[in-house]
């Protein structure tokens, strides 16, 4: 019986717990990537470098607070950081489309010329953040670093494996299911909300309903920048900040809004899980996992592992490509594409 | 302006700039410029040809390039017996048994009726087939690898003369477009954008990661040349012959050790300059033959059938014009295109390193040499592959000229200043996307916008 619990351990710790961290880090971004394309209809190319955007004005803030001795107990600092750097971000995002894509929604430009508008913005932001912060790893978590560790979970329970939560992984999780709820409170119970959901699902049925365009694209950039900050911080916490690996985090992104089936906000959640846990499950060797379970001559040679580690960020892609051939409109229906 | 003086009025403009490089900066470096402005023209153009001509939003520019650089490896490089007797046997087989799970499933595929017996037949027929094949593979490619690691550890190539990778490279990307083009062109045009990065991704994580094949990140370096090594130049008595007499005036009058020591300088500083203008004109060559047939393509009643679909895919299809089968066409010399463009590459830098593909670098940035240039006009993409490509080196040392100029007030060691001339190389990010932006804004033909004969330049400038 403890071979089970051991495997059950082994299993929380390499798969669960940084797929569910993982998971809700994407759902997060997701949610805004869905939130994006199903008010404004496009898919929008900047928004991982939205995402590095608001995580540097809160690693920036964080190192300021640091720097005056404020601390934020056994949490980490860039907590206290993050409302400002939400509102920070929320005044890019309101700039970038009044600058840029209000002019094109005024000419109804085709979808395309919205993508490569991002492109530009993409290139404006990423050009930002490297040139205020660089484009280096930085390191910016502080307080506590684990809720438990693999030894002290181990002289507890009396088990072989171990289980080490980091804090930052307890706290993406935390926030996510804090904050997941949300969204669909404003959507389906505020007027505003049923407005957004009014101008997603018809747009000239809105508008002759005397919903007021401007205001719902304003709202819907609002919610996207501040989940775009909330999961950024988050995944620089759990990992670190490099600018790159922001971008870089797009494709997966992408991935996880169009899985769930995009424009559909519950999808977005449901994709991200999904794609991380394939992510981190299929490149996970369950060897040891096996050996708990079976008898010892049943043990197989190999590491039983799907795909090597190297190619974890490539099985985002492979998913998000199966996706968009089998089943476009994604697990819950999203968009007919 | 008539379009034909516009045109030769921006590519003067263009011409200058590097003129003004060649006598501010240096000739060598001027001749780097204008080599990879020579790619990267080809590189737009390969994507002007998907985008202008027919509208489809490809974004898996940098997956077809590193294409043409594993083309490029594949045919230069001398084959590695050693590593073939090792585990030629094991891969052969794993190739096999790859053919036969694929025949498997195609045959399987239309007997059985639609539903979830299909899903399981076919899902069982492919993992039998992964454990089978991986079965043969794993053990060749650890046998592979194993061959003296840190020079081969791969099969290696042909060993032919590297110019043939150049049509290797568009063969590679034609065979690879028609296998993506064939699954995902039905989709629609941001998807097919998301789609296109996400196979352009999986291209470059094979690459790095099948060391067998590649190398990976260990990279293939010192790969063979379609022009003779500077060293080499500099020992041949002719080339040194060539240079006194170039320099005839300059050599004049002065005394033999003085005469020595200038003359083995200009030799040294002429075969560099002597090799680069040897890959420009290779290049140029290449530009030269596309961008012709491109714009006989454009012209020609197949270029007004590809508009026609791009423009209104419905009336195109009613006129009987197989929309799916041109677009699959396009996509094809298209990426080719690109290919070719990324085979020359890699033959320029004389090294493979699949860690560099970027695709800021090798995707979105052609895109913005598109769209700046002015999609659907051959000549555009060009000047836009010249122009983006100038900006991009030149915007490093103009952005740190600019900040030196804004922050001369502050102290030399002022950490705001050290910070500000460090990150001065990252204003080219920032350059690029507000040049696309203000062009998408200001001027969406681009430079040299699109002209047909039923849209007159009267009419683009009118509106």
């Amino acid at each position: 019986m403890t071979d089970v619990f051991n495997a059950i351990i082994l299993l929380s710790n390499f798969v669960i717990v940084p797929g569910l961290t993982y998971g809700s880090q994407l759902a997060l971004g997701a949610l805004g990537i869905t939130l994006v394309y199903g008010i404004l209809r496009f898919a929008n190319f900047a928004h991982g470098d939205l995402m590095a955007f608001g995580t540097m004005v809160a690693v920036l803030i964080t190192w300021w607070l640091q720097s005056m001795g404020v601390s934020f107990g056994p949490l980490p600092t860039a907590l206290l950081a993050l409302p400002v750097a939400i509102a920070v971000t929320i005044a890019m995002a309101l700039f970038t489309d009044k600058a840029v894509y209000k002019f094109y929604r005024k000419k109804r430009s085709a979808p395309a010329v919205f993508v490569i508008a991002s492109i530009g913005v993409m290139f404006v932001l990423n050009g930002i953040v490297r040139f205020i912060i660089g484009p280096n790893d930085q390191r910016f978590s502080d307080g506590e670093r684990f809720i438990i560790k693999a030894r002290a979970f181990k002289q507890i329970t009396g088990l072989n494996e171990g289980l080490a939560i980091k804090v930052s992984q307890g706290l993406t999780i935390g926030i996510t299911f804090l904050l997941v709820g949300a969204p669909f409170w404003f959507l389906q119970r505020t007027r505003t909300g049923k407005a957004m959901r009014a101008y997603s699902d018809n747009e000239d049925l809105a508008l002759l309903s005397g919903i007021d365009p401007e205001r719902v694209v304003m709202v819907t950039w609002i919610i996207a920048a501040a989940l775009a900050t909330i999961a950024g911080t988050l995944y620089g916490l759990d990992k670190s900040f490099k600018p790159f690996t922001y971008f870089q985090l797009l494709l997966p992104l992408f991935a996880a809004a169009i899985v769930g089936g995009i424009g559909n906000p519950l999808g977005a959640i449901l994709g991200g899980f999904v794609v991380a846990f394939s992510e981190v499950g299929i490149t996970y060797a369950y060897k040891k996992f096996l050996g708990y379970l079976v008898p010892e001559s049943w043990e197989p040679d190999g590491l039983l592992q799907f795909l090597s580690t190297d190619y974890k960020f490539a099985v985002s892609f492979i998913i998000l490509v199966l996706v968009l051939l089998i089943r476009p409109t994604g697990i819950l229906k999203g968009r007919v594409i | 302006m008539s379009n034909a003086q516009r045109s030769a009025l921006a590519f003067a403009i263009m011409a200058g700039l590097l003129m003004v490089v060649g006598f501010s900066q240096s000739w060598p470096l001027m001749l780097t410029i204008l080599n990879l402005c020579l790619i990267s023209s080809l590189m737009a153009l390969g994507v002007n040809i998907q985008w202008g001509y027919a509208g489809l939003f490809n974004v898996g520019t940098m997956g077809f390039a590193a294409l043409g650089g594993v083309a490029a490896v594949l045919v230069s490089k001398g084959p590695v017996p050693e590593a073939w007797a090792a585990g030629g046997w094991n891969l052969f087989m794993a190739a096999l048994l790859f053919v036969l799970t694929g025949a498997a499933a195609i045959v399987a595929y239309r007997p059985i009726p639609k539903g979830p017996l299909r899903v399981l037949a076919l899902s069982g027929i492919i993992i039998i087939g992964i454990f089978a094949i991986r079965y043969f593979s794993d053990p060749a490619i650890a046998d592979i690898e194993a061959v003296n690691p840190t020079v081969t550890g791969y099969l290696g190539g042909l060993g032919l003369p590297i110019l043939f990778s150049w049509a290797a490279g568009g063969l590679f990307a034609a065979g690879a477009a028609w296998i993506i083009g064939k699954i995902t062109l039905g989709l629609r045009s941001d998807y097919l954008a998301i789609a296109t990065l996400g196979i352009s991704e999986i291209i470059i994580a094979l690459l790095k990661n099948e060391d067998w094949l590649t190398r990976g990140v260990k990279n293939v370096a010192g790969l063979p040349r379609p022009v003779p090594f500077e060293v080499d130049l500099q020992k041949s008595e002719k080339f040194i012959g060539w240079t006194e007499w170039l320099n005839s005036n300059a050599l004049e009058g002065l005394t033999a050790s003085e005469r020595g020591d200038l003359l083995s300088a200009l030799v040294i500083q002429h075969s560099g300059i002597f090799v680069k203008l040897g890959y420009a004109g290779l290049f140029t060559v290449v530009l030269v033959a596309v961008l012709s047939l491109s714009v006989m393509a454009l012209n020609s009643p197949w270029g007004r059938m590809m508009r026609a679909i791009r423009d209104n895919e419905v009336s195109a299809a009613a006129m009987g014009k197989d929309v799916t089968g041109r677009r699959l066409q396009v996509f094809i010399i298209g990426s080719a295109v690109v290919g070719i463009a990324g085979a020359m590459l890699t033959t320029l830098d004389g090294q493979l390193t699949p860690g560099s593909y970027n695709p800021l670098r090798f995707t979105f940035l052609i895109w913005v040499m598109v769209i700046v240039g002015g999609s659907g006009n051959n000549l555009g993409s060009v000047l836009g592959g010249f122009l983006i490509w100038f900006i991009w080196i030149e915007a490093e040392p103009v952005g740190v000229w600019l900040i030196d100029f804004a922050t001369g007030w502050m102290d030399e060691t002022s950490p705001i200043r050290i910070h500000l001339m460090g990150s001065a190389q990252h204003m080219r990010l920032f350059m690029m996307g507000l040049v696309l932006l203000l062009v998408m804004r200001f001027n969406p033909g681009g430079i040299l916008p699109e002209v047909t004969k039923a849209r007159t330049q009267k009419e683009i400038d009118r509106d």
